[in-house]
């Protein structure tokens, strides 16, 4: 199998609602995909699907060839290999840039405080916060709480990320820098999924595009594809909505 | 007013009674040491059954805290010093003292740790578990500090309460501060050992109370 992450017949539904109904998609290693759709259609539950901070209702999904609904599977070790970026960055407000980085890093993979801290410096780094490892969240802008966020799930060095509108907290001149970093991960290989509606990004970052509506996928193909030539009409809506 | 001040601020009898309130003092120490990091031990334990995922573990330990936080601490002391023995269960007045409070204690903490705990929002539960780390962690690591600083000024007046209250260990003959000036009033027949108790009381907790409301000011309640 070579499709990194692998979801098959995901269904999930909150109370008597059906909320995804029925997903199937793959996404190959490096490749980023961008899951686009109104609001309400399900993208973030997919999404919290794929590391099972929601239980799906049906389904299967595959990272990395495991199993994450099978009985035997440790779900706190595949949860490092899928890094998750948040919409409200939900850094921890007690701990310092670095602090937030190195956690996981000490007490999920039993690093050394030294160690640790090497690492989170790195991922800082990469993120353009090493200057930034000892304040607070409270003393950094949204755009930097949310690449500090983005460099504590790096530095767990995940198999995939997964970015649940990453820039619609932001302020518009703080989205840059954000999508930036995005870009550079891109560039170095990671593969990602991305719920946005940063539609530029999309359309000379992206891969793939992943249209939901109502619970189900309805069309996916290239950025050209999708928003020069939709198929189905309600892409076709939804796009025309976008542009004008 | 010489019979005021000869009643109750008599110096004389205060510095005769001094050794003896001095080792009342270091008795109700001694037991603040004792009784609150068990309160606050017990709260904790209370906080997490309220929060649990088992229904009938968060319906035990609701059960727990209404009890104990409705039964008069001064009622349950004394059942379990002066009851228990009738059901053969036997013990010396500090471990009375000290099951009471636990049992008083942990309910208060306990409630003010679930407030904390439910002030800490789902993201923070769900980004430290997306990095893998497990519910133990997450809650330890993550939750509990952010719940303890939101919470510290009642956890303060809370313990200002239990210090307080370690006087009713008096009525099981334990001898802490109050029990001491008791006794010092009724061998001179004269208030100030009452009052020089009172003082000592004052000197300790006025400070901490100031700064409740200093830490109240500076979270804006
Ligand atoms: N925990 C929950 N309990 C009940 N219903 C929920 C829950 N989470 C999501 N839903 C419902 O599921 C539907 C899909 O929500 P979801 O957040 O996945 O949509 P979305 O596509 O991400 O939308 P948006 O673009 O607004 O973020 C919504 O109708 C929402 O009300
Ligand atoms: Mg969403």
């Amino acid at each position: 199998m070579s499709a990194l992450l692998d979801v098959r017949g995901l269904r999930k539904s909150f109370g008597t609602t059906e909320i995804l109904r029925g997903i199937d998609f793959s996404v190959a290693a490096q490749e980023l995909v961008f899951v686009i759709g109104p609001s309400g259609s399900g993208k973030s539950t997919m999404l919290r699907c794929c590391n099972r901070l929601e239980e799906p209702t049906a389904g299967h999904v595959f990272v990395d060839g495991v199993d994450l609904m099978a009985k035997g599977t440790d779900i706190n070790a595949m949860r490092r290999r899928i890094g998750m970026v948040f919409q409200a960055f939900n850094l921890y407000p007690h701990m310092t840039a670095l602090g937030n980085v190195t956690l996981a890093l000490r007490k999920v993979l039993g690093k050394g405080r030294e160690e640790a801290e090497a690492i989170g410096i790195a991922a800082l780094d990469r993120v353009g916060l090493k200057e930034k490892a000892g304040n607070y969240p409270s003393e950094l802008s949204g755009g930097q709480q949310q690449r500090v966020a983005i460099a504590r799930a790096l530095s767990l060095e995940p198999k995939i990320m997964l970015f649940d509108e990453p820039t619609s907290a932001l302020d518009p001149e703080l989205v840059g820098a954000v999508l930036g970093v995005m870009r550079d991960l891109k560039e170095a290989g990671m593969t990602m999924v991305v719920v946005s509606h940063e539609m530029r990004f999309a359309r000379d970052a992206a891969d793939r595009i992943v249209f939901m509506a109502d619970g189900q996928i309805l069309e996916q193909g290239s950025p050209a594809e999708i928003f020069g030539n939709p198929q189905n009409p309600r892409t076709r809506d939804f796009v025309g909505e976008l542009s004008r | 007013m010489e019979i005021f001040l000869f009643q109750f601020l008599n110096l004389d009898i205060m510095r005769q009674a001094w050794p003896l309130i001095l080792s009342g003092a270091q008795m109700t120490v001694l037991l603040c040491l004792a009784v609150i990091p068990l309160g606050l031990f017990g709260g904790l334990l209370v906080a997490t059954g309220s929060i649990s995922q088992w229904r009938a573990l968060r319906w035990a330990t609701k059960a727990y805290v209404d009890f104990f936080r409705a039964v008069p601490p001064l009622v349950l002391l004394i059942v379990i010093y002066s009851g228990l023995p009738f059901a053969g269960i036997r013990m010396s007045p500090f471990m009375a003292v000290c099951i009471a409070f636990f049992l008083n204690a942990s309910s208060f903490y306990g409630e003010i740790f679930r407030a904390g705990v439910e002030s800490v929002g789902r993201g923070q539960w769900e980004a430290a578990r997306s990095t893998g780390l497990t519910w133990l962690q997450t809650y330890r690591f993550v939750v509990l500090p952010q719940a303890s600083r939101n919470v510290l000024p009642d956890l303060v007046s809370n313990t200002v309460e239990v210090i307080k209250l370690t006087s009713i260990a008096s009525v099981v003959s334990f001898t802490e501060l109050l029990y001491a000036a008791d006794m010092a009033r009724s061998v001179t027949y004269n208030t100030s050992p009452i009052v020089l108790a009172a003082v000592l009381y004052l000197i300790v907790l006025w400070p901490v109370v100031r700064l409740v409301s200093r830490l109240e000011h500076r979270l804006g309640h």
